[in-house]
C-alpha cells in the first residue's frame, strides 16, 4: 500500500482538512483564547472586525470577542453533534437490522415505535424533549440523538431487507453460517454505504439542531457560547453590525460543508465498485 | 438396509407457504402448494434432470432439499438420514455434503468480497466451527486451486465480484460449491442466465468436475436441450408434482405424459421449415393457481386426452416399463386403477 486510498480521494481530504481545523482550533480553545470568551467590555460594545484592536472577527453587544467565542464553541459543537450522532446511530441501527433481519413481530413493534417518533417534526420533537429534560448541553445531545433513532432505524431496516432476498445471503446459510455470522460479515458491510451518507448528514444536521435549539434559548445557555445562541443574540444587531452573525454562521456553513464531504468521499472509497472510478 | 447406491431420496416432499391477510393480526387464509408431494431418488454419480416451467416449484425442492425453505411435510434421506428432521449442528455437519450452485451469478456473490475470499469462506466457516481442521494458509491455498480448476486464475484472486462477467461470476460460484468436498451439488437453473455461447463452456465445466470430483447432481433448468445433454435421467415437473420421469433418451423419444408432450413440442428446431411442418401441442389456458386444492391430476383442466376420471382422483406415479414412471391415467393398467 502506498498511500492510503482515502488520501487518494480528493473530497474527502477537503473534508479531512477542514474537519481537522475545526479539531485543531478546538483543542487550542483549551489552552489558548485571544480574548476571554466571556469578559465584557463596555468600552468595546459592536467593534467592526479590525486587527489593531485584537478583535480579528469584532465584538458582539456586550463587548466580548467574537472569534473567542467562536473558538469556545468549537468544542461545544463537535461535541454534541459527535455524541448525539454517535447515540442515534448506535441504537437506530441496531433496531433497524434487528427488526429488519427478524421481521414478523419485532419488526412491527419496533418500526410502529419510530414511525412515532418519525411523526414528529424533528426540530419539535427536539424541543419536546428539551422541554421534559430542561436545559442542559448534555439534555441537547440526548434530545438530537433521539430524535435521530428512527432515521437511522429506518434506513437501516430498508437496506437489510433488500439485501436479505440475495442469494448470497442463502449461499452462507447452506455453507453453515449462523445468524450472526452472515449479520457481520455480509449484512452490515452492505449497508454501510448508505449509513455513511445518513452519518456525515446527521453530523452537520446535529450542528444546526443545536444551533436552532440555542437559538430557540433551550440549548446551551448564556453567557456560554455556542454558535447558535451567538446567531441568536446576533439577531437583534445584525443590521447594523452583521460580523456578529457572519462569522458564527461561516462557522457552521464550513464544518457542515467539511462532515458531506468526508460522508461522501467514504462512501467511495468503501464500496470495491465506486473505488477505482475515480 | 440401506441402498448403498442411493445417496439421496425424496420422499412425499410438501412445501406449502402460507398465504396471510390482516395487517397486525396476521390470519391464515390457505397456502401456496409450492412442492406438493414430491418423491425421487438419486443415484451416486448420477445427473437427474429437474425440468418444468416457472413457478412450477423446481426450485422450492432443491431449496427445501438443502433445509434453506421449510418443508412441511415429507422426508429427504440424504445417505439413509433424514435432513428434514436434524437439529441445526448437525444440519450444519451435513451441508458439507450438499452444496447449491445458484441461478443468479449477480446476486449469489457479496459485492463486497474478493473472489478469493467468497471461495474460502464456507472452509472457513467449518474450520471456526472445529468440524473441518485447516489453518488460513491451507485454505487459500485450497481456495486458490479451485478457482483455478474451474478456469479462473490467480490473477483474478483478489478482484471483486463487479469486475467479472457474468460466466467467470458462475464460475466463482462453482468453485465455491466445490470447496467443501460435497457428494452431491443442486445445481438451480445454473446456467439460464447466462449467454449461449457461456453455457456451454459452464456446462462442460460441470461435466469435467462431475467426473474428476465424483458428484452427483440434482440439475434444474428450463431449457430441455441442456437437460438432454447434461443429465442421465429427467423428472418432469408441473404445479409441485412430478408427473413424468424417465431416462433422457426414453423421455425425449417417448414421452408418455400429454404434458411432456407439450413441453417437448414447444422446443424450438433451429430450422424454420421442419419448424412449420411439425404438430405442435398448444396447451389451452393458464396454469391454474397453487392455492386452490384440488383432488384430481394437476394437469387435468389443460389436458388435450383428459378423461372423467382425472379431475377425481390423482394419478400416481406408476412405472410404465422400465425405469420409466409417468403419472396419468392414460397409461395405467386397469388393476393399477
Amino acid at each position: 500500500m502506498k498511500t492510503p486510498r482515502l488520501l487518494r480521494n480528493g473530497i474527502a481530504v477537503a473534508g479531512l482538512v477542514l474537519i481537522l481545523l475545526y479539531v485543531f482550533i478546538s483543542v487550542i480553545s483549551f489552552f489558548w483564547l485571544p480574548f476571554d470568551p466571556l469578559a465584557m467590555d463596555a468600552k468595546q460594545i459592536l467593534q467592526s472586525p479590525s486587527f489593531s484592536t485584537g478583535h480579528v472577527f469584532g465584538t458582539d453587544e456586550f463587548g466580548r470577542d467574537i472569534l473567542s467565542r467562536i473558538m469556545k464553541g468549537t468544542s461545544v459543537s463537535f461535541i454534541i453533534s459527535i455524541s448525539a450522532t454517535s447515540l442515534g446511530a448506535v441504537i437506530g441501527i441496531f433496531m433497524g437490522v434487528w427488526a429488519g433481519y427478524l421481521g414478523g413481530k419485532a419488526d412491527n413493534i419496533i418500526m410502529r415505535f419510530a414511525d412515532i417518533l418519525f411523526s414528529f417534526p424533528s426540530l419539535l420533537l427536539a424541543i419536546f424533549i428539551m422541554a421534559i429534560l430542561g436545559e442542559h448541553t448534555y439534555n441537547v445531545v440526548l434530545a438530537i440523538g433521539i430524535v435521530y433513532i428512527p432515521q437511522f432505524a429506518r434506513i437501516s431496516r430498508g437496506a437489510i431487507i433488500a439485501l436479505k432476498g440475495n442469494e448470497f445471503i442463502r449461499a452462507a446459510k447452506s455453507n453453515g453460517a449462523g445468524r450472526s455470522y452472515i449479520l457481520v460479515h455480509h449484512l452490515l458491510p452492505n449497508i454501510t454505504a448508505p449509513l455513511i451518507v445518513q452519518i456525515s448528514l446527521s453530523l452537520s444536521t446535529a450542528i444546526l439542531l443545536e444551533s436552532a435549539l440555542s437559538f430557540l434559548g433551550l440549548g446551551v445557555q448564556p453567557p456560554n457560547p455556542s454558535w447558535g445562541n451567538m446567531l441568536s443574540s446576533a439577531r437583534k444587531v445584525m443590521m447594523f453590525a452583521p460580523w456578529t452573525a457572519v462569522y458564527p454562521g461561516l462557522a457552521i456553513v464550513l464544518l457542515v460543508l467539511g462532515f458531506n464531504l468526508l460522508g461522501d468521499g467514504l462512501r467511495d472509497m468503501l464500496d470495491p465498485r465506486l473505488r477505482n472510478v475515480r | 438396509m440401506v441402498d448403498k447406491e442411493i445417496l439421496l431420496e425424496v420422499k412425499d416432499l410438501k412445501v406449502h407457504f402460507p398465504i396471510e391477510k390482516g395487517l397486525l393480526i396476521k390470519k391464515n387464509i390457505g397456502s401456496i402448494r409450492a412442492v406438493d408431494g414430491v418423491s425421487f431418488s438419486l443415484r451416486q454419480g448420477e445427473s437427474l434432470g429437474l425440468v418444468g416451467e416457472s413457478g412450477c416449484g423446481k426450485s422450492t425442492t432443491i431449496m427445501a432439499i438443502s433445509r434453506l425453505e421449510r418443508i412441511t411435510s415429507g422426508q429427504v434421506l440424504f445417505e439413509g438420514q433424514d435432513l428434514s428432521l436434524m437439529k441445526e449442528q448437525e444440519l450444519i455437519r451435513a451441508r458439507q455434503n450438499f452444496q447449491i450452485i445458484f441461478q443468479d451469478p449477480y446476486s449469489s456473490l457479496d459485492p463486497r468480497m474478493r473472489a478469493l475470499d467468497i471461495v474460502s469462506e464456507p472452509l472457513r466457516i467449518f474450520a471456526k466451527k472445529g468440524i473441518i481442521t485447516l489453518d488460513d494458509a491451507s485454505i487459500e491455498k485450497k481456495a486458490l486451486s479451485l478457482l483455478d480448476r474451474c478456469g479462473l486464475s490467480s490473477t483474478f484472486a483478489d478482484r471483486y465480484p463487479h469486475e467479472f462477467s457474468g460466466g467467470q461470476r458462475q464460475r466463482i460460484g462453482i468453485a465455491r460449491s466445490l470447496s467443501l468436498g460435497p457428494k452431491l451439488i443442486l445445481a438451480d437453473e445454473p446456467v439460464s442466465a447466462l449467454d449461449v455461447s457461456i453455457q456451454s463452456q459452464i456446462l462442460n465445466l460441470l461435466k469435467d468436475l462431475q467426473d474428476e470430483f465424483n458428484l452427483t447432481f440434482l440439475f434444474i433448468a428450463h431449457d430441455l436441450a441442456v437437460v438432454e445433454y447434461f443429465c442421465s435421467r429427467v423428472a418432469v415437473m408441473y404445479l409441485g408434482n412430478i408427473v413424468e420421469t424417465a431416462s433422457s433418451k426414453t423421455l425425449y423419444e417417448h414421452p408418455l405424459h400429454p404434458y411432456t408432450k407439450a413441453l417437448l413440442s414447444a422446443v424450438p428446431i433451429p430450422d424454420p421449415i421442419a419448424g412449420k411442418n411439425r404438430k405442435r401441442t398448444i396447451l389451452k389456458g393458464d396454469v391454474p393457481s397453487p392455492s386452490q386444492v384440488r383432488p384430481g391430476c394437476p394437469f387435468a383442466d389443460r389436458c388435450p386426452q383428459a378423461m372423467e376420471i382425472c379431475t377425481k382422483k390423482r394419478p400416481p406415479l406408476v412405472e410404465i416399463s422400465n425405469q420409466h414412471e409417468v403419472a396419468c391415467f392414460l397409461y395405467h393398467d386397469q388393476e393399477v386403477l
